[in-house]
């Protein structure tokens, strides 16, 4: 005899879902990431995968979907659903779940998905992963991972098997892992919900990688739209406007190139940010930041890499001045190259640098530049 | 009025982090400081209290040396602090957390002209999740990534910032809101308020004080009451530190740009 009561959960066998984030009627990229990562899920589990729109007048965003690989789009299209608002989406969201029992439920880690996330949790009784960064079903899939990123010894790994939920062998073949950074990305979990479906996550945008497009699918994807009920009365808050912010964000998550600067250019901030500026110029490449960057106040919020910032992983990661605590290790470490300079040779960025110059960013920026002009112009 | 403030101690990981050999974080070995989020929530309390004239109220959830932290929220200014505490509580996830604490506030009495204010997460665990979590639970409306405060009557306009923007939304009270460093910059205590932190109202709620509650169950509470369990933790492995070039100058530029070329990085 079960501790638990499992039966209930073998209702949910909807597929995998992906709630697909518009704003303004432009889909959010971190849709097709997570349409991308579902499929692999789906696979696995082997069972379907859909998308869940909801807006108003959004039909047209649905069959795209289908290229990145949903099997079907669930378009649940409001007037109340033009601009996001917690309470009409929760409603929503949660009546169409109960109804089509999905298995496996994906959010993306936007501000907007980590607002959504835990109220539809909350009501559905299941649990939620925050802004998960690795995401698995098959278990070789996932010891494979845990050989690659974890330091955990490889005899545990290849032991693992079963968790103890409420007292018991719990055996996890089936459930989905959710891998997130903890404690500032100084440790990672793997969290699984064994007992309640569908399992949530809401994953951080930007890791997961967005597959080929393929028109065949989207020609083939199946437009589905659910019965739900929705008044104005449902709706506590009222959205007054939507701002756009006035200057164009840095694109950090699409860059092949990264050039960010840290606390070492305190001295001179401006002419420190110009030198990465150009330096960045020079690569065809942006300019990111460290946490305390943006904390001070030196740029603006769209800059910063790291655990409560962006994770990027460029071609190339140029670190000017940034001591590499692990909450920014944790935004770019899976850059494919870094390079780092800084004054104090005992600077943990240096510890994963590809390579490493200790020096003055303000001497060797400047000589950098002016090699790799030259270097570019002597191919 | 009544405002609530949800509040967390939370190992500091801005510094070292110790880590057990087991991959668990080693607590012990850990300063303890406020949520820094949350710290903005209880100065956008206090400074709506200026406005309003409501009293403060600061609820944690944790083990009892958290009554440090909440008298020194105490001595900002916050009028009464709950400590709520009980071995029933422990390995909560965010569901079972948020559970217990919309309880507690239950206990605390809720009333229409009531706001709640959390911080956006904790850095422990970044999850975001208690917060809403605990509005579900109350049937609040809720307003996350509060940028900006200003309160008319029962109605509250905020600015809630997104990625790419912001949203102005309008909601009336009761409701709750979890606040964003943008917000405010939180005050230090005073020597005035350190002198009656001892004095005030403090409160300590176990299970026995909040089981009456419907959503105090052994099936909705602690770590059976979690619909989340943690599979494994581990430590990622240190990328192998590469090349550290010799010197500083033009032929150290030079050097790394021929490499770049020769790599097809540029």
């Amino acid at each position: 005899m079960s501790n638990y009561d499992s039966s209930a959960i073998q209702e949910f066998n909807g597929g995998v879902w992906v709630f697909c984030e518009q704003r303004q009627g432009a889909m959010m990229s971190t849709s097709y990431e997570l349409i991308s990562e579902g499929r692999r899920l789906a696979n696995e589990l082997g069972t379907k995968l859909y998308g869940l729109l909801l807006g108003s007048g959004i039909e047209g965003l649905a069959k795209e979907l289908g290229g990145y690989g949903a099997d079907g789009v669930y378009v649940c299209d409001h007037p109340l659903l033009a601009n996001y608002t917690t309470d009409g989406y929760t409603k929503v969201i949660c009546d169409v779940i109960r109804a089509y029992k999905p298995e496996v439920m994906l959010i993306g880690a936007t501000n907007i998905g980590r607002d959504l996330g835990p109220r539809c949790a909350a009501r559905l009784h299941t649990g939620l992963c925050a802004d998960c960064t690795h995401l698995d079903i098959d278990m070789g899939i996932y010891k494979d991972f845990l050989h690659s990123a974890s330091t955990l010894p490889a005899d545990k790994i290849d032991a693992l098997n079963t968790a103890m939920v409420m007292g018991e062998k719990h055996d996890v073949s089936r459930d989905l892992k959710m891998t997130r950074p903890a404690f500032g990305g100084h440790l990672m979990a793997s969290i699984i919900c064994p007992r309640f479906r569908p399992a949530m996550a809401t994953v951080r945008p930007g890791v997961m990688k967005k597959a080929a497009f393929d028109q065949a699918k989207a020609d083939a994807c199946e437009i589905i739209k659910p019965e739900f009920s929705l008044t104005q009365d449902d709706l506590e808050t009222e959205v007054v406007e939507v701002v756009k912010a006035a200057k164009k964000l840095v694109d950090l998550i699409g860059a092949d190139v990264v050039v960010s600067v840290g606390r070492g250019i305190s001295k001179d901030v401006e002419g420190g940010i110009k030198l990465a500026e150009e330096l960045a110029e020079v690569l065809g490449g942006v300019v990111g930041s460290s946490r305390a960057v943006v904390d001070s106040g030196w740029i603006s919020a769209d800059h910063q890499v790291g655990q409560t910032g962006k994770t990027v992983h460029p071609k190339i990661y140029i670190a000017l001045g940034i001591s590499g605590a692990i909450q920014h290790k944790a935004g770019m470490q899976d850059s494919e190259c870094i390079i780092a300079v800084n004054k104090n040779d005992t600077a943990p960025i240096f510890e994963i640098a590809d390579y490493g110059i200790c020096g003055d960013l303000f001497k060797v920026t400047p000589l950098l530049i002016e090699a790799i002009k030259a270097a570019k112009a002597a191919k | 009025m009544k405002i609530i403030v949800c509040v967390k101690q939370v190992p500091d990981t801005s510094g070292k982090v110790a880590v057990n050999p087991d991959g668990t974080l080693n607590r012990a070995s850990m300063a303890t400081i406020t949520n820094p989020d949350d710290l903005n929530a209880v100065e956008a309390a206090l400074q709506l209290k200026e406005e309003t004239g409501a009293q403060v109220i600061v609820v944690s959830m944790g083990p009892p040396p958290a009554e440090g932290m909440l008298r020194e929220i105490l001595a900002r200014s916050a009028d009464k602090a709950v400590l709520v505490s009980g071995r029933e509580f422990g390995g909560s996830d965010t569901y079972a957390t948020s559970q217990i604490l919309a309880a507690a506030i239950n206990k605390i009495g809720l009333e229409d002209d009531d706001v709640v204010f959390c911080g956006r997460q904790a850095i422990d665990g970044d999850t975001a999740q208690v917060g809403p979590q605990i509005a579900e639970k109350l049937g609040l409306p809720q307003v996350s990534y509060a940028a900006d405060i200003h309160k008319e009557g029962d109605t509250l306009t905020i600015k809630r910032m997104l990625e790419d923007g912001y949203m102005t939304i309008k909601v009336h009270t009761p409701c709750l809101i979890t606040c964003i460093k943008e917000l405010n910059t939180p005050r230090y205590m005073s020597v005035g308020g350190v002198f009656e932190a001892y004095s005030k109202p403090y409160e300590v709620l176990d299970y026995n004080a909040l089981k009456d509650d419907p959503l105090i169950d052994p099936s909705t509470i602690g770590l059976k009451g979690s619909p989340t369990n943690i599979l494994t933790s581990f430590t990622p492995p240190q990328k192998g530190a590469g090349m550290m070039l010799e010197g500083a100058d033009r032929a150290t530029c030079e050097k790394l740009a021929g490499i770049m070329a020769a790599k097809h990085m540029i």
